[in-house]
């Protein structure tokens, strides 16, 4: 892990690890959507839009396990100072949002055929959203403050704040819904998932992780070089200016 | 809290905003000692200050009081460019709070009031006064609390020659007790300084 | 012990005198309040079942006006550097001035909720218990703004940032909240399981939010 720290390692490794990556994760996302669609049987109630769960719930996952490795990284980034904390937290949130997102919109669609209307306030859903309004604060505070050293360090302290928040926001969600709905609630997971809908989704959410991973080293490898930019920059305006 | 110590910085190194502007930096100062830091904008006299009163950390190395068992800022007066007075506040309750906040006895003020001459305003509200008399209330927060080491970011600016000969005398007095002074200053103070700390940019870094 | 008490009586008074604090607040939350009924119509039953709910989103929204002078204002004047070289700890420092806020903005909007419930045709039996919630209620919400003041600090559009850097983690504080008042309207038999978990989100608030808020403080030097 410590033999990563050094951005240039990091960069070498990552400019390795991409490609194959790359292959490796539409390669499963193929086989993913292959299972989903032609293998997995249309559910007897809700038809074929029970597909849509194939990315909803892996999308969901994934912006779930992306707040989380954010948290991490902001930890590692306070009390380590990690040089590449930073940079993995601020790369992962816009990719954890847009999954977060991913999820809200899928389970919109899902829901239509069964609801009747677009958004009912489903405690998931709704601890999603929530979810997903923590992510924009956390890409917020990192576009509103300048200086890179204090952006990490405040967007670190927000997200340990939030992540400790979750469990309680998610309890109070659910403690809400059951509170203006009593009466049995059609899950948008469906009572029980048959086993034959279980493969397509393991594979889909191994393929989505594979993606958050691959995006995740993109962006890093990005924000790495465009660092290097702005230092380099700066080099050359103080030295015009010392001439 | 301890009227004298020492101070004495070990190769420290500041950054600021990515840049590193200065590195392997060391002084000492011994009771009555004192320091004047000069240099251009940007090169890092305010931010000096500020690591010494524990607002900045430090990139690199490290500063330390002769005294073990007081931390280092509660043994500072730091007077920066922003005065820290509140406008709503009259001049009395923003001193008065000073003394309590910062544990003072405020025994030396009455004295202070006069030589700065701002007895008679003791009642009005602060955001009332001038640029100079503001500077010489933000300067009265020396004498709210005894602190050995008096930290002065441009203390003279926006004050008549008649005020910065009372700052002379006053810090000169205060190094007669035993204190310690750095201030920075890129206009010449009348009061004369143990030593003088020339910070220059560097280009090549 | 003195030291604590300076600080927090300073802030008090500067809140008092530092023109129209508290009284903008007050106004605000009438403002909201009063809007919404023309928004969503008069029918009195309606306005009754929502009462509880509408007045705790604007208490929130009213207590966010005034967070970001928690901070800002010592930070302006150079007065926060006062603060930290003291003898307090930051963390003291940074739930003082929540405390403050708190006694300054959160009591008197708690104090007018009832007032404003009126307007919504609350029913007059659920007064107290709007109060005695609303008071537990609002140290949290005054420490978790604490956070978020420190995290914006100097900042340009800090306000809005604020808010929606903050909303979310009002969440459970609004949720809980409204179940209390609600239940001797509309919700469950009881309001205590609701409001003792009020209680605790209050009490948890006061503990570790200064800690977040002081370390926010401290990566905010210039």
């Amino acid at each position: 892990m410590w033999s990563l720290a050094n951005p240039t390692r990091f960069l070498g490794i990552a400019d390795h690890v991409i490609p194959w990556l790359a292959v490796l994760t539409f390669l499963l996302l193929g086989i993913g959507l292959c299972l989903s669609f032609f293998v997995a049987p249309p559910d007897y109630q809700q038809g074929e839009t029970v597909k849509i769960m194939f990315v909803h719930v892996p999308a969901a996952w994934l912006a779930m396990f992306g707040y989380t490795l954010i948290a991490l990284a902001s930890i590692g980034s306070l009390i380590w100072r990690h040089p590449l904390a930073d940079v993995a937290a601020k790369t992962a949130a816009p990719i954890g949002a847009t999954f977060a997102f991913i999820a809200l919109v899928t389970g919109s669609l899902w829901g239509k055929p069964m609801w009747g209307t677009y958004w009912v306030w489903d405690a998931r859903l709704t601890s999603m959203l929530v979810l997903f309004l923590l992510y924009l604060g956390l890409i917020a505070l990192w576009q509103s403050i300048e200086e890179p050293g204090r952006a990490g360090r405040a967007a670190a302290i927000l997200a340990i704040v939030g992540f400790i928040n979750v469990p309680i926001i998610k309890f109070s969600v659910d403690w809400w819904n059951t509170l203006h709905q009593p009466a049995s609630i059609f899950r948008v997971g469906g009572p029980t998932i048959d086993p034959s809908l279980l493969t397509p989704l393991f594979v889909m959410a191994a393929g989505f992780t594979l993606l958050f991973a691959l995006l995740h080293l993109i962006a890093m490898r990005a924000e790495i070089l465009r660092r290097r930019v702005h230092a380099l920059r700066q080099v050359h305006v103080e030295r015009a200016a010392a001439a | 809290m301890p009227l004298t110590t020492s101070l004495a910085a070990h190769e420290i190194s500041c950054q600021r905003g990515g840049r590193l502007l200065f590195a392997g930096l060391n002084f000492t100062l011994a009771p009555g000692e004192s320091l004047l830091v000069t240099g251009p904008n940007g090169v890092g006299k305010t931010s000096l200050l500020r690591m010494i009163a524990g607002l900045l950390p430090l990139h690199a190395g490290r500063i330390e009081s002769g005294e073990r068992s007081v931390p280092l800022p509660e043994l500072c007066h730091y007077v920066g460019h922003l005065n820290g007075i509140k406008s709503a506040l009259t001049l009395r309750e923003n001193v008065d709070f000073w003394v309590d906040f910062l544990g003072g006895d405020g025994a030396d003020l009455e004295g202070a009031y006069q030589t700065f001459g701002l007895a008679e305003l003791k009642q009005l509200p602060a955001g009332l006064l001038s640029a100079g008399q503001k500077r010489k209330l933000a300067l009265l927060r020396l004498f709210a609390a005894q602190r050995p080491i008096w930290l002065l970011d441009e203390p003279s600016v926006s004050l008549d020659t008649p005020s910065v000969k009372v700052l002379d005398k006053a810090i000169a007095h205060h190094l007669a007790q035993g204190g310690i002074s750095v201030a920075a200053s890129h206009t010449p103070l009348k009061v004369r300084f143990t030593r003088e700390l020339s910070l220059k940019r560097d280009p090549l870094q | 012990m003195k030291e604590a008490w300076a600080l927090f009586r300073r802030d008090v008074v500067l809140a008092w005198r530092e023109g129209g604090t508290i009284g903008t607040a007050l106004g605000f939350y009438l403002v909201v309040v009063a809007i919404t009924p023309l928004g969503l119509g008069p029918d009195l039953n309606l306005l009754s079942r929502i009462a509880p709910g509408v007045l705790w989103v604007a208490l929130l929204l009213a207590s966010l006006l005034s967070a970001d002078r928690i901070f800002h204002n010592d930070y302006e004047d150079g007065a926060l550097d006062v603060l930290v070289t003291g003898r307090l700890p930051l963390e003291l420092v940074a739930a003082l001035k929540s405390l403050a806020h708190w006694v300054t903005t959160g009591i008197p909007l708690a104090l007018l909720a009832p007032l404003l419930g009126l307007l919504l045709n609350l029913p007059t039996d659920a007064f107290p218990l709007l109060v005695v919630a609303m008071l537990t209620g609002t140290p949290a919400l005054s420490f978790v703004a604490a956070v978020g003041a420190s995290l914006t600090l100097g900042l340009r559009r800090s306000g809005v940032l604020l808010a929606l850097l903050v909303l979310p983690l009002y969440v459970p504080v609004l949720i809980f909240g409204v179940a209390t008042v609600s239940a001797a309207s509309v919700g469950p038999a009881s309001p205590w399981p609701p409001f003792l978990i009020l209680c605790a989100l209050s009490l948890a608030s006061l503990v570790l939010a200064p800690i977040a808020a002081a370390a926010a403080l401290r990566t905010a030097s210039r």
